[in-house]
């Protein structure tokens, strides 16, 4: 594979080519409750790499061969807009997607819980609005928080991120250039604050001593990601007497 | 070995979110809205949490509408068949009104079509009777409040929210009507029919209850909307 254009150093003096430390994410913004007529939504962002998502249900499922009689379904479509990258993509599920879909429903199927909602579907869309790396952990993190807005029951929240390995350095969170010419991008995702792995894909080879290195950083980075969930949510729902009396 | 002290960790009316410990040991039971992890209670739903002695709760600030047997609801006819209604009651699940529990009269199939009691696209208020293990929901309109709502307005609300909606007592929604002329009916899950002389003032002020039932200081704030006027 070419790589053409690559930086001769992608790391120097422990700052990354944005100016990032190695353990550092890029500027994260998540804001809940953005789509009005969906049950529960939520917008999650690692610096320029928006990702949208949207709850709808739980609801009848359609169609009816497909219900559960004893718990609901989900159904996870993960799509990118066509102006989410330079170069327009063109609409309809490519292979990638339909991967990432499969894949995000089998990481938010760890925590829901199905038998409250006997026969019915959930639906979750997650659309990346623009794409700079790590689209499917921000799409994680978004949809989480849309489902716990929408009130479905769930044990806990995901929260997912990204590890790398640039130049021998193991970094937190992988931007676009560094996930074209890096060595290694790594997504992870686990429950809340439980030390519980449910997204783990990686493109590259590292020896075992890195990976567990880069295990543990994504760990730490999904603490730090946890938090931010936590704080979008408590945010939204201020009851007006948290200034009230001390704390 | 450590024996674990029993201990709750949050207060009344707290904002949690799902998996956050409200309690631990075993001396507490988990209610709606919470389930036991190991000796540890903690919230499945985003909400408002309520302790009841040993019982701890999460009254949830979002959700769709599951059917409960009791309950008052409003729905829409959305289909017929020869001797039942099948309603949209806003709610993942379909309910059903048999004949029987609509007419207490005889109604021969042969000359009547059930249309001319309830048509498609009438509201009806009618009460929960059963709702089987399967979901399948059973409504009677054998209950003092039962009728068909005709004119007048309709409005969907949080289902979770309608408590506060009522009020102590009534005391929320008896204020709104009285200041506002208007005949409102409430059903468990979340569908508020209304008719009067300030439907829009009314409807006003319900949706703002929906919209900050977790804010306190919401009674006085209401009753300065409905004082406003339109």
């Amino acid at each position: 594979m070419s790589k053409i254009g690559k930086p001769e150093k992608m790391v120097i003096d422990g700052k990354r080519l944005d100016g990032r430390g190695l353990e550092e994410f890029r500027p994260l913004t998540v804001e809940v409750g953005v789509l009005k007529r969906a049950g529960g939504s939520a917008i999650f962002k690692f610096g320029d790499t928006y990702a949208l998502a949207g709850v709808f249900g739980p609801k009848t499922m359609h169609p009816r061969h497909l219900q559960d009689p004893q718990k609901a379904v989900l159904r996870c479509k993960y799509s990118m807009a066509p102006f989410s990258t330079k170069e327009r993509i063109r609409p309809g599920p490519s292979r990638r997607a339909i991967e990432i879909s499969k894949v995000l429903n089998k990481a938010l199927s760890n925590v829901i819980f199905f038998e409250d909602y006997p026969k019915t579907g959930i639906d979750v869309f997650v659309v990346i609005l623009q794409a700079n790396a790590s689209t499917r952990c921000a799409g994680l993190n978004a949809a989480s928080l849309a489902l716990a807005e929408a009130g479905v029951s769930m044990r806990n929240l995901i929260s997912a991120c990204t590890v790398g390995k640039l130049d021998g350095e193991i970094v937190l969170d992988v931007g676009g250039d560094e996930d074209q010419f890096g060595d290694v991008d790594l997504a992870f995702a686990s429950i809340g604050n439980e030390d519980k792995i449910v997204l783990l894909q990686m493109d590259g080879i590292v020896r075992k001593e890195e990976f567990l290195k880069m295990i543990n950083l994504a760990k730490k980075g999904c603490a730090e990601i946890y938090e931010k969930q936590i704080s979008a949510l408590k945010e939204k729902y201020k009851t007006g007497e948290e200034d009230v009396g001390s704390e | 070995m450590n024996e674990v002290k029993s201990e709750i960790l949050v207060s009344e009316r707290q904002f949690v979110i799902p998996g956050e410990t409200l309690a631990v040991g075993l001396d507490f039971l988990p209610s709606s809205g919470c389930f036991r992890e190991n000796n540890e209670i903690k919230a499945k739903l985003m909400g408002l949490t309520k302790i009841k002695e040993r019982f701890i709760g999460v009254i949830p600030l979002a959700g769709v509408y599951i059917p409960k047997q009791g309950d008052g609801v409003i729905g829409f006819v959305e289909d017929m068949q020869t001797t039942i209604w099948i309603l949209d009651i806003n709610s993942p699940y379909s309910a059903i009104l048999p004949l029987g529990e609509a007419v207490g009269e005889y109604v021969d199939l042969t000359k009547t079509d059930i249309s001319v009691y309830y048509d498609v696209g009438d509201l009806i208020y009618a009460k929960v009777l059963n709702v089987s293990k399967s979901k399948q929901v059973q409504l009677t309109m054998n209950d003092y409040r039962s009728r068909k709502l005709i004119g007048g307005r309709i409005l969907k609300i949080t289902p979770s929210k309608v408590p506060r909606l009522i009020g102590r007592e009534g005391s929320m929604i008896e204020l709104i009507k009285n200041k506002t002329k208007c005949q409102i009916i409430v059903g468990q899950n979340g569908i508020v029919w209304l008719k009067g002389e300030k439907e829009g003032l009314a409807s006003k002020a319900i949706l703002t209850i929906d919209a900050e039932s977790h804010i306190t200081g919401l009674t006085d704030k209401i009753s300065q909307l409905l004082d406003q006027g339109e």
